[in-house]
């Protein structure tokens, strides 16, 4: 059958089995490998993607059904060259160490600061508690995301020289 | 990642052609909504149906709506929706109190009221809350719509009163003066399934005492109300008392098994406890106003 | 020296110059970020090659089983299967059994018997993953169920079932008996103690689970003979070496390749079947095959960690002198010894367990034994037994503190090794490199406010609320090691580094090591960049490629920085020594006269008269007149064998509210003061830090590896095997002090591991601390609330 999404701001139109996933879809049709999966049980976490500016699981959708609505992926974040505040914090703040977690979390933090601009603490802890790190026990997501909270309109050259 | 066997895939545009769909695809066919109890099972391959019906496009059935007397609340409502609705929260306290412990706001953002109520898992908050609340299920079907009271909509762990050919399209919530409610869960970690969980729900007379009380279990091997705990209360002046009393006899009606949760002695306690601990709540909230 | 962590300053400048910024240590942001926070790493998963076909691996669902028949004729019919392996036809190539890291074998794919739930029995080749998956469900195999070995504890009773009865001669679930310390001596100790307490300790079995599951892509090319692994592995040039001897592919025919890894924890050192298997279906399609496990097959099948049942005896005297410790361990090692130790080492560091204390005698035996669970594998969080043996002693104190009723701070006080006994011999065999233990031990007290916690927790106390606060004073081995005592089937534990300086003054440090998150390319940049003044941006790390990088055994242990960040600041000192000959020919002066300041060579006493790295390095590279015995160039390889192993060391507290009427435990504080010797980079440190904290509420509240008695494992999906999310642990408010390592280049003593060992002892003497009145002197992990009401009840909670 054949779906017909926007994908961080581009119309897609493909073709797809009803079982495929859509984070398979992301990654494999769609090439964009910035999604990740890590558990059979939609407890992870890392899959997260925004659907319609929603954070969902993307393992325990399908691609089918994100037929005429909008995803944004972890690649949507910038725009165009100019990294997004969460991505900016997340480097200030070192949120992130492997980077598996990280696209997931930086999308739910997004959809976090888009509706409440300056979350507490606990409100942070819990948007993001869907969501497994394994390595950075979570103190310095939680800054990450403040420090976008606080720098919300930042921009940056994005040359990999970091600040 | 686990990925699931094949299947058919139609998507549905209105209740209508849902009950078209389910006619025309058969007894092998499902129903999906937010999808996050039947994809994962899916995935695993312990479900396996031939066609999904994909309703997540009835925008039709996605609604909270307070009209005198009662609250009308779609069967598509999100978790979400109903944990941000300051409706609900305000009607309806022990939805929020759920809601905040159901899953996390991830797979809230996906699942539905009425998955979650068709799903009918013995540990499923909402079906408690429901319950208590003395809801009333609205199916419609191919012979039109029917109203199932809670009592008898659940028939059994993973079983539900709506047939196959039949679609659950509203939840109605009856409204009471001077009542609250109250929900507690105890969970290993936020996400995990309840090791055991109470709900409660109280009308306060004009005199301050308990005019109407009912107490649902989650997790604990009871389907239904406890109906003697709930009838202790009536007429009673609330007090820890009274509150212990209930507790004792909603451990009673409690029925757990042992599992890596804990064993069957710790839940019945905690049937005791948590059945305390909301109807203290409760009547608190009933008796503010809050 | 000590002092308070500063909380990082949220306010960082996104346009910090290079003048802003450190050279060399100090807290610069990781320059590996950028990738990542694009969506742009490149993980195992994210490989794909041209003509790639997928494998997918069945499994045994039971732990004890013969196997009957097995048929492929459905799955081979499937239009989009290439190919379908099983046991018989690796036999016919000699692969059915591949060695273990500990001189066991593992089976690759069953051939006589299944020995645990979810052991490989046939690999199926597909041209993707939907179809490798369906492919499964259409071999059929015929299993006779036997009964399980399950309990430990009964693993060596007369009469129960022989889990490996396919080697010759054996009739026993016995794999080992190792001892450490003297054995007489601290029985003579024992016997005439005044106080003696005992108390049985289990370390449950439970699992590194990274978010990145273990996988593979294996190319091999037939016309050249060249395999090229992607591999999700820690260690790429050991794994290079033991693929040619397990494969007889030659060693230099193989090429490892260890992309960006989604975390490590020591899940990823091993070899595993589904390596060696993706290998064999690209050799037979003839195509690259890549496989990847799902959550399922990482927990059930590969390296799990601890599953250790200890008896601690402690000795002391009444006014709270420790005299000596003893130890017995039973060690489940699974079906095949599997567990990634140092060759003399078959229960690791276990022997470390004297802990931070001052003893007069010491002695552990460990016997393991192999049950029918998932094979023995590499302790979580790596360390070579570290976690258990921390545990134990942390464990063990807190039980003889409350047998003399001393404050558990008090008593570690009394007790620790004093500044001026270092380099401190303990009675197990170890030389603690440094340490001065109470500036540490007492910056911790005074960051959580003890006393006013002590006074705090009297007031909850008679209100009838469950206060507890937690010590753990830790002491670690790691930084394995000095060549003639460790390796890891026979190759040393040395490891090798090289560095390069570029004409135009840029560099490049290739590494054995391989980072999974811990920031090498940030970390080993700044190393040479404190030796050679070259900014770290100015600096590419290179590792993972065991084509382009020098051989060492990789990460884990916490061995990078001691063992490779030794290597680096060797190499970048030999450089540098180079580049004052150079300088001094440039400067028409005698090296003699040159001295150094970050970044260039100059003449003592005239400083305009110098000449900076990049300079030196075009000249290198130039036409310069270079001195005797120079060659052109600024590039240096070491291979470091370290002299002895580091000793980093950690005062934690934790402070908890037990639910008195669920039982519920929550964690409301955690103070941790590490002493990692010379720091690198604060922010990453304190990142390590934290994460480890995280594993040590995890260990101690919720995780387990658990199995019914017919060996079904119970923690096989994230549903039942529970990981802390934000909402279970606090802010994390941290410290350090400092004592650098004499025998290390830097002083640096590694940090990686430092919070998972101590911080589970922390956490599970605060619940006890809790529990106080209602008499409870010991509970086993994990403190669920089922198990902390039970304990509460007076029960003994089950050791698991």
């Amino acid at each position: 059958m054949q779906i017909t999404a926007t994908v961080n701001g581009t119309e897609v139109t493909r073709d797809v089995e009803p079982r495929v996933l859509l984070v398979h879809h992301l990654r494999e049709e769609l090439g964009l490998t910035g999604t990740h999966w890590g558990c059979d049980t939609s407890n992870c976490g890392t899959c997260v993607v925004l659907l319609d500016g929603q954070p969902v699981k993307s393992c325990t959708v399908l691609a089918a059904m994100v037929d005429g609505h909008e995803v944004t992926t972890v690649e949507g974040l910038a725009d165009g060259a100019t990294l997004d505040p969460v991505q900016q914090g997340f480097m200030a703040e070192h949120g992130l160490q492997c980077g598996f977690c990280t696209p997931g979390m930086m999308l739910t933090a997004r959809a976090l600061l888009d509706r409440t601009p300056h979350p507490d603490e606990q409100q942070i802890r819990e948007a993001i508690s869907g969501q497994i790190c394994r390595c950075t026990g979570y103190a310095t997501i939680v800054r990450s995301i403040q420090w976008a909270a606080d720098h919300p309109a930042v921009r940056t050259e994005p040359t990999g020289a970091q600040a | 990642m686990q990925i699931p066997a094949a299947f058919d895939y139609v998507r549905a545009g209105s209740v209508g052609d849902v009950l078209d769909l389910l006619e025309r695809h058969g007894p092998e066919s499902r129903i999906v909504a937010g999808g996050h109890s039947l994809l994962p099972m899916m995935k695993l391959r312990l479900a396996r149906p031939d066609c999904l019906i994909d309703i997540n496009g009835l925008a039709e059935l996605d609604f909270v709506v307070e009209e005198p007397g009662r609250l009308r609340v779609g069967a598509l409502t999100r978790h979400t929706t109903l944990l941000e609705s300051a409706l609900v929260g305000r009607l309806f306290p022990i939805v929020h109190d759920a809601e905040r412990v159901i899953a996390d706001p991830v797979v809230r953002n996906r699942g539905t009221i009425g998955g979650s109520l068709c799903q009918a898992d013995p540990a499923e908050d909402l079906s408690t809350v429901c319950d208590v609340l003395r809801a009333e299920v609205v199916i419609t079907g191919p012979a039109g719509e029917r109203s199932v009271p809670m009592a008898e909509f659940h028939r059994g762990p993973y079983e539900s009163a709506c047939d196959q050919s039949e679609l659950v399209t509203e939840i109605r919530f009856p409204i009471a003066a001077r009542s609250s409610s109250a929900y507690e869960k105890v969970e290993r970690r936020v996400g995990d399934w309840a090791v055991a969980a109470v709900g409660a729900a109280v009308t306060l007379a004009e005199d301050g005492t308990i005019a109407d009380a009912s107490i649902g279990l989650t997790a604990l091997g009871l389907e239904g109300v406890a109906t003697e705990a709930a009838a202790s209360l009536h007429g009673q002046l609330p007090s820890e008392a009274v509150f212990a009393e209930a507790g004792r006899l909603a451990a009673a009606a409690s029925d757990p098994t042992e599992d890596q949760r804990g064993p069957v002695d710790y839940k019945r306690h905690l049937a005791d406890e948590l059945t305390r601990r909301v109807l203290r709540r409760a009547v608190q909230r009933a008796s503010t106003g809050s | 020296m000590t002092a308070v962590e500063d909380r990082p300053a949220r306010e960082a400048n996104p346009a910090a110059t290079a003048t802003d910024r450190p050279i060399g240590f100090g807290r610069i942001q990781r320059k590996e970020d950028p990738r990542f926070v694009r969506g742009k790493g490149n993980y195992l998963d994210d490989i794909v090659l041209p003509g790639m076909l997928h494998g997918a691996i069945l499994r045994s669902p039971m732990a004890h089983g013969r196997i009957i028949s097995i048929d492929t004729t459905e799955a081979l019919a499937h239009p989009k299967v290439h190919a379908v392996v099983t046991g018989k036809d690796l036999e016919a190539l000699n692969l059915a059994w591949a060695p273990t890291l500990s001189a066991d074998v593992q089976a690759v794919l069953a051939t006589d018997k299944v020995r645990f739930q979810g052991q490989e029995v046939a690999f199926v080749v597909a041209e993707d993953r939907y179809a490798a998956r369906d492919a499964l469900e259409l071999i059929d195999v015929e299993y006779e169920q036997l009964a399980p070995m399950i309990d430990a504890r009964k693993a060596l009773d007369p009469g129960a079932p022989v889990v490996r009865d396919e080697m010759a001669g054996r009739t026993d679930n016995h794999v080992f008996d190792w001892e450490a310390g003297d054995a007489a001596e601290t029985d003579a100790v024992f016997a005439r103690a005044d106080v003696v307490v005992t108390q049985e300790v289990v370390y449950p079995r439970v699992h590194p689970a990274p978010m990145e599951t273990c996988g593979a892509v294996a190319d091999y090319d037939a016309v050249d003979g060249k395999l090229t692994l992607y591999e999700t592995t820690q260690a790429p040039h050991a794994h290079r070496t033991l693929f040619a001897i397990v494969a007889g592919i030659p060693e230099h025919k193989i090429r490892v390749v260890s992309p960006d890894i989604g975390g490590g924890f020591g899940n990823k050192v091993g070899i595993y079947p589904g390596y060696i298997l993706a290998v064999v279906g690209s050799i037979v399609t003839g195509k690259p095959v890549k496989w990847v496990e799902d959550r399922s097959e990482n927990l059930m099948s590969t390296s799990f960690a601890r599953d250790y049942i200890m008896t601690g005896e402690i000795a002391a005297t009444r006014e709270g002198k420790i005299l000596a410790v003893r130890t017995t361990v039973l060690a489940d090692h699974g079906a095949f010894n599997a567990t990634a130790q140092p060759t003399k080492y078959p229960a690791g560091f276990f022997h470390i367990f004297t802990g931070s204390y001052d003893l007069q005698a010491a002695h552990c035996k460990v016997t393991g034994v192999y049950t029918n669970k998932a094979p023995g594998g590499v302790a979580y969080a790596c360390s070579f037994r570290v976690t258990e043996a921390v545990y134990l002693i942390e464990r063990m104190v807190d039980v003889l503190a409350d047998e003399l009723a001393m404050d558990p701070a008090e008593l570690r006080l009394r007790n620790f090794i004093r500044p001026e006994q270092f380099p401190y011999p303990n009675k197990t065999g170890w030389e603690y490199d440094s340490g001065d233990y109470e500036p540490t031990m007492r910056l911790a007290m005074e960051m959580a406010g003890y006393d006013e916690l002590r006074r705090e927790q009297a007031e909850k106390r008679a209100r009838g609320e469950l206060m507890g606060i937690g010590i753990s004073f830790f002491t670690e081995t790691v930084g394995a090691g000095p060549r003639k005592h460790m390796d890891i089937v026979g190759l040393g534990m040395a490891d090798g580094a090289e560095v390069r300086v570029h004409p135009t003054g840029k560099a490049v440090v290739r590494l054995s090591v391989q980072s999974q998150g811990q920031g090498h390319e940030t970390t080993f940049a700044q190393i040479v960049a404190e030796e050679l003044g070259i900014p770290p941006e100015d600096i590419d790390v290179v590792h993972g490629d065991t084509d382009n990088t020098p051989f060492g055994l990789g990460t884990y242990g916490s061995r990078s920085t001691p063992v490779s960040g030794g290597a680096v600041a060797l190499a970048a000192r030999k450089v540098r020594e180079k580049a004052k000959l150079i300088a001094a020919a440039m400067l028409e002066a005698r090296p003699e006269d040159l001295e150094w300041e970050k970044g260039r060579w100059f003449v003592t006493g005239d400083p305009s008269q110098g000449r900076t790295m990049p300079e030196i390095s075009m000249a290198a590279h130039g036409t310069v007149e270079l001195p005797e015995g120079v060659d052109g160039n600024l590039d240096a390889e070491v291979t470091y064998d370290p002299p002895n192993l580091t000793f980093p060391f950690g005062a934690y507290i934790c402070v908890v509210d037990v639910d008195p009427g669920t039982g519920y435990v929550h964690v409301r504080r955690f103070i941790a003061v590490d002493d990692c010797g010379t720091r690198i980079n604060p922010m990453i440190i304190e990142g390590q830090v934290h994460g480890g904290l995280a594993d040590g509420v995890g260990m101690a509240l919720m995780e387990l590896i658990d199995f019914d008695e017919d060996g079904n494992c119970l923690g096989g999906s994230f549903m039942d095997y529970l990981i802390p999310t934000a909402m279970e642990v606090p802010d994390w408010e941290t410290g350090h002090t400092v004592t650098p390592s004499p025998h290390h280049p830097i002083g640096a003593k590694g940090i990686g591991e430092s919070a998972t060992v101590g911080s589970p002892p922390a956490v599970v003497n605060a619940v006890i601390d809790a529990l106080e009145p209602y008499g409870v002197r010991h509970m086993d992990m994990p403190c669920t609330p089922a198990r902390v009401w039970a304990a509460m009840q007076g029960r003994a909670t089950p050791p698991v």
